[in-house]
């Protein structure tokens, strides 16, 4: 008679294919959503636009509802930061009186790593119209260089 | 046989819910307070005078047209600034003539309030 031993990886082994197998099928489910089971995968907020040209790079912002004064850019090396609350419209309005609540309220942090270093004193930051716009200026440092080839 | 063409029977009491060009769907709160219903949706990019309010046969419009932002040599591009609409049927009889809007930071902000209710008449009887 041949000796079966209990090998517990391989019952784990089971259980992770199964796990992926029952998560497998919401995968489209969980790209619309995006938040609430995984957290990770939340949508990014804002949504931002990044554009470059020779001089920097310009980013657009989506922050409907969000106070300027509740914005805070910042700027280190390589690495943008942006912060802010969007208020709730009315904190006093019960939740049975909502028909739909679709805009959310809080706090955001979104960190972006742009391509290069940017000067961190010539950022500049404008909001009209619950869209932030960023222009920031590329460091000297990685700005591309002309050299000239001289005929020997 | 002579082939005859029944016309079509174009319903004219349903306004035109349809637009041709692609759009974008707002996010909204919509909340009841004591005097009405407020709408509120998140349009970015909208100026003040673009925005297009209007309330059709029980159906509440909203049109607007952002900005365009940038768009040439995005390097990284979440989104797009098309013309948003979006429409929903009201259920509650809305006082047309005095539907407030205002627009701050990107958020148009529809005040509806109902038809002010009559009140409940009492008729006297005399005795003749």
């Amino acid at each position: 008679m041949a000796t079966v031993y209990w090998d517990p990886f391989q019952n784990l082994e089971a259980v992770r294919r199964e796990m992926e197998r029952v998560f497998g099928q919401y995968e489209p489910a969980r790209r619309i959503l995006g938040s609430g089971l995984f957290p990770g995968a939340s949508p990014r907020y804002p949504q931002l636009n990044l554009a470059e040209d020779k001089e920097g790079f310009h980013v657009e912002a989506l922050v409907p509802g969000v106070a300027p004064e509740s914005i805070e850019v910042s700027v280190l090396r390589d690495q943008l930061r942006i912060t802010g609350s969007k208020a709730a419209i009315n904190p006093d309005i019960k939740p049975e009186a909502f028909h739909r609540n679709e805009r959310g309220a809080g706090t955001f942090t979104r960190t972006l790593t742009l391509p290069t270093e940017v000067d961190g004193d010539r950022v500049k930051a404008d909001y009209k119209n619950g869209v932030l716009t960023l222009t920031l200026p590329k460091h000297e440092a990685s700005k591309p260089k002309q050299i000239a080839v001289s005929v020997a | 046989m002579k082939e005859t063409t029944i016309p079509a029977k174009a319903e004219t009491n349903v306004p035109d819910t349809r637009d041709e060009s692609r759009t974008l769907i707002p996010a909204v709160d919509i909340f009841e307070t004591n005097d009405g219903l407020v709408v509120v949706a998140d349009l970015p990019g909208v100026e003040t005078g673009t925005v297009d309010v209007g309330v059709e046969k029980n159906i509440l419009t909203i049109k607007a047209k952002p900005a365009p932002g940038r768009t040439e040599d995005l390097a990284l591009q979440e989104f797009r600034l098309l013309p948003y609409f979006r429409q929903f049927q009201l259920s509650e009889i809305v006082d047309q003539e005095k539907i407030r809007a205002e627009i701050k930071y990107g958020v148009l902000t529809i005040h509806l309030p109902k038809v002010a209710e009559k009140q409940p008449r009492k008729i006297a009887v005399n005795i003749a």
